[in-house]
Formats: C-alpha cells, sequence, structure tokens
C-alpha cells in the first residue's frame, strides 16, 4: 500500500458535560485493517468517545483526522460520509422492517419497484460477502440477536465504512457465535476497514485485537500491541492498580439442604428441573443463551408461574406464587437486566435501595427515612459504590454502580437463597472482583448462592458446583470444579 | 469524573422544587399590574366598603344616613351601600341622593326619629359639604367616606378568595388524579363520576324529605355518594389491574357509563330541593359539626388539609414509594415485592372517591345535576401537568399540583378581570399546557444526556 497515512487519527479530545469532564485529552491512532480494543472500566470515557466519533457530540478541543485530512463530525450523517460506521450495544434496527429494509433505510432509491428489487439483492450480495445464510424477508424482531448484530454490520458495510466501531458485540452472542463474529472481523481486516472493539471480556481482546488502548477517568492511559501485554498489566492499566487473582475464590464451610428444586416445568422454557442447594454453596448454572437458565431463576422467585414441581426451603415445602411470597420466605433474585427489571431508574439510589426493605424501617407505613439513609449509607461504604449524594437518580449512574445498588437492595434482606443472574455483565473488571469477594463472604456467612452465567470463565472460578442446562433441562452437573475445563462445560451446552 | 458544581446543582434543585411557585407568583404580580385601576370615592364598590367601615364600627344598632350627590356613580353607590348594611343587621338607615339642602332634611329626619345619627356615609364630593354642622347633633365629623386610590382589582382579598374556592373542586380531585398520573396511568372519568357523585347525593337526601332533611341524612346521603364513585375508580383499577385494558380506554367506557348512569338516576333532572346544612357544606365558612368558624371557605380548608395528608402519604410512607416505584418501573417493583395491582387498585379508587368528594362540593354549591363536571377531567389533567408531574409516571409531587391547579384558576380569573374573552382564555390555557409539558420534555433531556 502507498497510503502510509494513519487511517483515523484523534489528537487531544477533551469533552465536558456541565459538571463532569468526561474526556481530557484523548489520543487514539487506527490504521488500516487494524483491530483496536479500546479498554477501560465503566465510565471511562469509551462511549463518549465513540459518540464524538459518531457525530452524536461534538468535542470541546481537538482534532480528528481520517486520511490525514482534518474533518469536522458535525452530525450522525457527516460521520457516515466520511465512512465511519457505529454498531451499538442497543441496536439501531426498525423490530418490523425486514434485514435488507434496515439496511437501506434512510436510503432508498427513488423507483418503489425498481428498487426495492434491487435493495434486495445487493443485500444478498452483502451477506454473500461475509459468507452468511441471512432470512432477508422476516421481520428483524423474528431475528436472533446474532442475526441483528450482522445485520447492523452489513448495514455498516453497505455505507462503504472505512472505520467499524463495536461496542459490546459479543456481550449477548454464545460462544459459537463469537468465533463466527471473529471470522467476519478478520475478514474485514483484511479488506482494510480500520476496527474499534469495545469489550469487558478481556479474553476475547487477546484473541482478536492487534493494539490496545487504555482509558481511565476520561484519560488516556497509554497503549500497547496485544501480544506484548499480559491480562495482568491491562487489568493494572485499567484499574490503576493490580489485582492479585481475577476469581478470589474461597469455598465455604457447607451445612445442610437449603433449597430444594423437584420437578420444575414450564412450557418448554424449562422441563423437569430437579437439583439441590446446600446452605454456603456457591452453584454455577451456565448453558448457551435461551437454555432456560434466567426462566429457572424466574420460577423459583416466583416471578413468573410454573406448570409443575415442588419447591422445598430446609426441607419444608414452600408455596411461592409470587416474588413477595419468595422474598419473605428469604430467596432473592438479582435480575439479569438491571434497567429494565431490578431498578427504577427515574427514582433516586436510596428509594431504589428501599423498595423491598421498607417494612423493616418503617413503623405503620410511615418511613423512618433517617434509618433508610443510614443503612443505605452504609452499603455506599462498604460496596464503595460512587454516588455524589443518596437522591442520586438511579439511571444517571455507570453500569457497575447501578448493579451495585441492586446488591445492596438484596443484601438488606439477608437472604437464605440469592441467585445471581449474570452479575457481572457489562461490569468493569474492579467492580467485578468486589461482586466475587461479595459472594465469598456471604457464602461463608451460610447463604445459599445460585450464579447464572454465560462467561465460562466466571462460572469456572467461582462455583461450588456446576449445572449446565440445554433447551430447558438440565444436561449435566460438574462436581469436580477445579480440574473442569471450557471445553467439558461446552460439550454439554451444546447438547 | 469531578463532581458537578455545587452552585449549578443547587439552582436546578431550586427550580425543579420552586420553578412552578415562581411563575405562579410572576402571574400574581403580572395581574395585579393589569388589573390596577383607579378606586373611586364613589361607585358601588367604594358604597360598600364605606358601608362595611360603619358596620364594623357602630354595630348593628347603628342609626346611618347615606347622603350622596347626583353625579355619575353616585346612585349605585348608594344602592349598594344601603344594600350592604342591611346585610349586616343595620335596620335604621335612610338614604339621599340629591342636593345639599335636600340633604340636610334627611339627616334631620333621621335625628329626629331616632334621636341621634351615628355615621353618614358620603361619597368623596358630599363628604365636604358643609350642610350638615347646621343639624343639630350633627357634624362634618360624622361622615364616613374613602379617598379614591388606585388598586388592584385583582388582589383584593375577596377576589383572592374566590379563586380560591374556585380552585378547590378542582385542586381536590386532581389528587387523585395526580396519584393515576404516577402510576403511569390516566383517568378520564372524574367528570362523570362528579356528576354520579352529585346525583346519588342528592337523590338520597330528596328519598329521606329534601329541603327538610336532617343531619344523619345528609351525612348518609355524602357517604353514599363517595361509595358510587369510589366504587366506579374500583372498577376501573379492576378491569386495569385483572385484565390489562389500558387505562385510557376504561376509563373512557367508565366516563360514558357514569354520565348515562347519572342522567339516568334522575331522569335528565336536576335536584336542586336541598336542605341549608347540605348547602352549607360548600357555601359556608363555618364547619357546623365542628363548631369552627375560619373566615375561609369551607372547600378552601377542606383542599388544604387534604393536600396535606396526600403530601405525607406520598413522601413519607411506604404506600407513596411503591406509587412511585410502580409508576417508574412496574416489573422492577413487582421484581422487588411490591404488590403492583394492589397499589394500582387503591389508586384507581382513591381517585374516584376524590372526584365522588368533588361531586358532592358541587352538589353542594349548585344542584344535583347529572351535567356537572362536563369536560372537568381535562382541567384537572392540565392542572397535575402544568403542575410538573409526568405523564411518563414516576415523577410527580403533590403540591405541583396544587400550584398548577391555582396557576389556571389565577390566569382564568386574571383574564375575566381584565374582560378577555372565552375562546381568547382557552387558546392561553391550551398553550399554557403545552409550554408547561415542553419544559418537562426539554427538563428530562437535559438529565438525560
Amino acid at each position: 500500500m502507498l497510503n502510509t497515512l494513519p487511517l483515523l487519527q484523534m489528537q487531544g479530545i477533551e469533552k465536558s458535560f456541565p459538571g463532569v469532564r468526561a474526556l481530557s485529552g484523548v489520543n487514539l491512532t487506527l490504521q488500516r485493517g487494524e483491530v483496536l480494543a479500546l479498554m477501560g472500566e465503566n465510565g471511562a470515557g469509551k462511549s463518549t468517545l465513540i459518540k464524538t466519533l459518531a457525530g452524536a457530540h461534538q468535542p470541546d478541543a481537538g482534532t480528528i483526522t481520517i486520511d490525514g485530512k482534518v474533518v469536522s463530525l458535525s452530525s450522525p450523517t457527516a460521520a457516515i460520509e466520511a465512512g465511519i460506521g457505529v454498531i451499538y450495544q442497543e441496536f439501531n434496527l426498525i423490530p418490523e422492517l425486514n434485514a435488507w429494509e434496515n439496511i437501506f433505510l434512510g436510503r432508498e432509491q427513488s423507483g418503489f419497484f425498481v428498487a426495492r428489487t434491487q435493495e434486495r439483492k445487493r443485500a444478498a450480495e452483502l451477506f454473500g460477502q461475509l459468507g452468511l445464510e441471512m432470512p432477508l424477508d422476516v421481520p428483524c424482531r423474528q431475528l436472533s440477536i446474532a442475526q441483528q448484530q450482522l445485520v447492523e454490520i452489513a448495514k455498516a458495510l453497505s455505507q462503504d465504512v472505512g472505520i467499524l466501531v463495536m461496542d459490546e458485540p459479543s456481550a449477548a452472542l454464545t460462544p459459537q457465535e463469537v468465533e463466527r463474529l471473529f471470522a467476519i472481523i478478520r475478514d474485514l481486516q483484511a479488506r482494510g476497514i480500520g476496527v474499534i472493539y469495545i469489550s469487558h471480556r478481556l479474553d476475547e481482546i487477546f484473541e482478536i485485537a492487534d493494539t490496545i488502548v487504555v482509558l481511565r477517568d476520561g484519560q488516556y492511559v497509554g497503549e500497547a500491541s496485544a501480544r506484548d501485554m499480559t491480562r495482568e498489566q491491562m487489568i493494572e492499566m485499567m484499574v490503576g492498580r493490580s489485582i492479585e487473582d481475577e476469581f478470589p475464590k474461597q469455598a465455604a464451610q457447607q451445612g445442610d439442604f437449603r433449597l430444594e428444586v423437584l420437578g420444575f416445568s414450564r412450557g418448554n422454557a424449562v422441563r423437569d428441573v430437579s437439583f439441590n442447594l446446600r446452605s454456603g454453596e456457591v452453584l454455577g448454572i451456565t448453558g448457551l443463551v435461551g437454555a432456560g437458565r434466567t426462566e429457572l431463576a424466574r420460577l423459583i422467585f416466583g416471578a413468573d408461574a410454573r406448570d409443575g414441581g415442588t419447591l422445598l426451603l430446609d426441607g419444608k415445602p414452600l408455596n411461592v406464587r409470587s416474588p413477595q411470597d419468595a422474598i419473605f420466605a428469604g430467596i432473592c433474585l438479582l435480575t439479569e437486566d438491571r434497567k429494565s427489571q431490578g431498578l427504577v431508574l427515574c427514582r433516586s439510589v436510596r428509594e431504589n435501595f428501599g423498595l423491598p426493605n421498607l417494612k423493616q424501617f418503617s413503623v405503620c407505613g410511615a418511613i423512618r427515612e433517617q434509618r433508610e439513609r443510614q443503612l443505605f449509607g452504609e452499603y455506599v461504604d462498604s460496596l464503595t459504590i460512587r454516588i455524589p449524594h443518596q437522591d442520586q437518580l438511579a439511571g444517571h449512574l455507570s453500569g457497575g454502580n447501578q448493579q451495585k445498588v441492586v446488591l445492596a437492595k438484596w443484601l438488606q434482606q439477608n437472604a437464605k437463597v440469592l441467585i445471581f443472574d449474570e452479575p457481572t455483565r457489562g461490569i468493569d473488571v474492579g467492580a467485578k472482583h468486589e461482586i466475587y469477594q461479595l459472594m465469598n463472604r456471604l457464602a461463608a456467612g451460610g447463604t445459599s448462592i445460585i450464579m447464572i452465567s454465560s462467561e465460562l470463565p466466571e462460572v469456572l472460578g467461582m462455583s461450588d458446583r456446576i449445572l449446565v442446562m440445554h433447551e430447558g433441562r438440565l444436561k449435566g452437573e460438574i462436581t469436580d470444579v477445579k480440574s473442569a475445563t471450557q471445553e467439558q462445560i461446552m460439550e454439554i451446552a451444546i447438547g | 469524573m469531578k463532581p458537578a458544581t455545587s452552585k449549578t446543582q443547587q439552582w436546578t434543585a431550586f427550580t425543579n422544587d420552586y420553578g412552578m411557585v415562581l411563575v405562579l407568583l410572576v402571574l400574581v404580580i403580572a395581574f395585579s399590574l393589569l388589573t390596577l385601576e383607579q378606586m373611586d370615592s364613589t361607585g358601588a364598590d367604594a358604597g360598600r366598603e364605606v358601608a362595611r367601615l360603619i358596620a364594623d364600627q357602630y354595630g348593628d344598632s347603628a342609626v346611618v344616613v347615606v347622603v350622596t350627590g347626583q353625579k355619575d356613580g353616585d346612585e349605585e353607590f348608594a344602592a349598594a351601600a344601603v344594600a350592604e348594611l342591611q346585610q349586616a343587621n343595620v335596620t335604621a338607615v335612610s338614604s339621599i341622593s340629591g342636593s345639599p339642602p335636600q340633604a340636610k332634611k334627611t339627616v334631620a329626619a333621621a335625628v329626629a326619629r331616632h334621636g341621634r345619627i351615628d355615621a353618614i356615609a358620603a361619597t368623596g364630593d358630599s363628604a365636604k359639604w358643609t350642610v350638615f354642622d347646621r343639624v343639630a347633633g350633627v357634624g362634618g365629623e360624622k361622615c364616613v367616606s374613602v379617598e379614591p386610590r388606585k388598586w388592584p382589582k385583582f388582589a383584593k382579598a375577596e377576589n383572592i378568595l374566590n379563586v380560591a374556592n374556585q380552585t378547590a373542586v378542582y385542586a381536590i380531585v386532581a389528587i387523585g388524579m395526580t396519584l393515576v398520573i404516577i402510576t403511569a396511568g390516566i383517568d378520564l372519568s372524574v367528570g362523570s363520576l362528579i356528576a354520579l357523585s352529585a346525583v346519588t347525593t342528592a337523590t338520597v337526601i330528596q328519598m329521606s324529605g329534601g329541603g327538610n332533611a336532617g343531619t344523619a341524612a345528609i351525612v348518609v346521603s355524602c357517604v353514599a355518594g363517595l361509595l358510587a364513585a369510589a366504587a366506579a375508580g374500583f372498577f376501573s383499577g379492576t378491569m386495569i389491574t385483572a385484565f390489562r385494558v389500558p387505562p385510557f380506554i376504561v376509563t373512557l367506557a367508565v366516563m360514558l357509563m357514569a354520565r348515562g348512569l347519572a342522567r339516568r338516576i334522575t331522569d335528565e333532572e336536576s335536584i336542586s330541593d336541598l336542605p341549608q346544612q347540605f348547602r352549607n357544606i360548600a357555601g359556608s365558612t363555618e364547619w357546623s359539626v365542628l363548631g369552627f368558624e375560619f373566615g375561609i371557605p369551607n372547600p378552601v380548608i377542606l383542599m388544604i388539609v387534604l393536600y396535606i395528608i396526600a403530601h405525607l402519604l406520598m413522601s413519607k410512607t411506604i404506600f407513596g414509594r411503591y406509587v412511585y416505584a410502580v409508576g417508574g418501573n412496574a416489573e422492577a417493583a413487582r421484581l422487588s415485592g411490591v404488590g403492583v395491582k394492589k397499589i394500582t387498585l387503591i389508586v384507581y379508587t382513591l381517585c374516584g372517591a376524590l372526584a365522588g368528594l368533588g361531586g358532592i362540593l358541587q352538589a353542594s354549591k349548585l344542584s344535583g345535576d347529572p351535567k356537572l363536571g362536563v369536560m372537568f377531567e381535562l382541567d384537572v389533567i392540565a392542572a397535575v401537568v402544568v403542575g410538573g408531574t409526568s405523564l411518563m409516571g414516576g415523577q410527580g409531587r403533590i403540591f405541583g399540583t396544587l400550584i398548577g391547579a391555582l396557576i389556571i384558576a389565577v390566569i382564568k380569573n386574571g383574564m375575566n378581570l381584565m374582560k378577555i374573552g372565552s375562546p381568547d382564555q382557552q387558546i392561553v390555557l391550551g398553550a399554557v399546557v403545552l409550554i408547561a409539558v415542553l419544559i418537562d420534555t426539554l427538563k428530562r433531556r437535559g438529565a438525560g444526556s
């Protein structure tokens, strides 16, 4: 290649929001055909940086250069014209339109019928180039998350992008789907497209990235080639201190059977599942997305009605018909989706903390707010929740801090059984570590923990025992966790 | 990230909490200035004021002569003064609108009849007449008059009290609507429930003797009216929670059904043969049963008490927290152990009951008319929205609604005083609602980024 100028250069990017310095002096250089991993904890400024690149935010200072020319990305349209495609965590597809209608949305060619045929043909070509089978004519809401993502990628390619930004593309994908995504990224790389890749899964970064750029607190910390960097070094750069052990598992003393689940069923989602759980035990439940793990948790918690099955708590049958019943009996569920199920985003963090616990600090229905503040304050300290004050709206927090608020709210229940559904999804390394340590402490105190997770290293690293689900059924159990491998689990999970 | 500067934060918090209060104050000041007008020493207003001064000073045994000339406003002055004095039970009143000699004759006649004279109610002009000095036992110093001065019509005590009284029923019904809207719902049926309650109450009174009904019968009939409306609210709540019919549709249906029911109960007639005791509920300033007398119309006192209770309920109790949580995120609330259906049901029932209370007050003020409360729901929703409660649910304040109701009432009253016609008033009120929602949306966007 004759052109040796870097594809993209961002220099001294600064951006402030009222009261917050989101970016100060961030530099980034992306070459043609390079995969650059943008790393940092939640709130480090990754999203803001991407939004300046997407034309959604205007930087206060700094220059953006593409192919040696300084560009002004004054709007999302300007960014697309400059050849920048961004695939956000939340997709921008219209659920009722099909794949190719979404791809050409807003760029329809005139001449209604002719253009439609051409568009469909062009879309088929795009997927062909990617080596993919894609149902072209079904509405996007019927596609799987992985397929929707591929539609987004095809959409970006159809716009002749030179730079493709992917924000947490693997968060909702199964391991095989991630492999296929990587194959596509390598293909894009071969075509000379520069990719900026954001993920919290460190394994992936080392597999796919050429260069790693680390941000912390809105500042550029440094960059290195992925080959020259170790996992520990990267974590240290992100967190600002070293974390010795990624999974600080301490096995707790196990007691009697705490929870016994017998023959739980609900339609095809959960089929005849039976297992038990001792006090002080951490039980990992894993499987592919859609294997019925979350559905099982919701049945135990009474969030959905079950078709059949019996639940025993401490040897006694328990009739759980609603979350209210479950909480009263001492079973709590930290849902997988914090924003839609875990928190009331438009209310304060303190109110969210109080929601299941109000009866503990109220007299005849009147809340003793001081007591509530005091109790929540203790969790703010012990869980290091970063909030300016207790009346901060829950929606204004970063993912990790939101998860900690949810944790605080359930910890106050002193539950006998705590079900964590994807407890570390979208959470940065530092906060993950704190959550693992918390699990240790809870187990040591006799709490039984069910940990549902798709991240196999986490399941292997933190569980005393592992259950693997497949298509609604319990497919296997691993008791000797120390000598188990990811491959062993995957083999069971695939069925 | 650095924390936001405390100054901006304080300012945002301040405008969030008190922005609407500021708007209300600005409106009050603006209307006071716009309705500033010359208060003459003659004319009906001056006559009433002079009469009140005299009645307050000398009591009902006063001997009074009203004396005016024959200029513009003088006869109105005399008529108003006489009427006002009679209302204050002052019986020894004579009146003359004419020349000074005629006045002298009338004053002398009054002295001859009663042996004395306490006061002469006079206009600015007639107070300067010297003829009074020539009647034995009377002097110019007996004259009571008012100085001509500028005073805003809007800021008169009776007008302010009038505004508060007109707001009261809207504001009371708006409490229930605020709760409903905080749960991310809507209740279109409140206007019809006012009619249903009013008609039910009036019908039960009629059955127990109409104008002669006793205290017990009145209490029973009020309870019946309240229960009828609360039952309708409970019905709406049941449809919404048990069958998941959207609140808009359910309450639209109930709006039609309740209105039809109200018309059917009275055969489209209005029941106006109601006992004085029932009239006094909304029509007096006295709490006859409790024996208090505040000098403030009863609905206004009721409104203030209910607002304090509702504020405490929503900000200090578990119930209030649950209501906010249900509106903010019903699924998260349910998964936190909140009985979402129970809370929703209670909220709609409460809203119905408060509309029922509004109906009783309207019946007491006017009559048991099935046409009461038409379009009422829209004014109530407007008050809630202007008060800053978000239609998205989960956010809003009780006192915000009170301020919202007052803002709307002040705008209406101010425009009436300025003699702005009803069509223009509607345009302005529509714009006010739109601006309120716009501010809410912009605030939300500002907070989101």
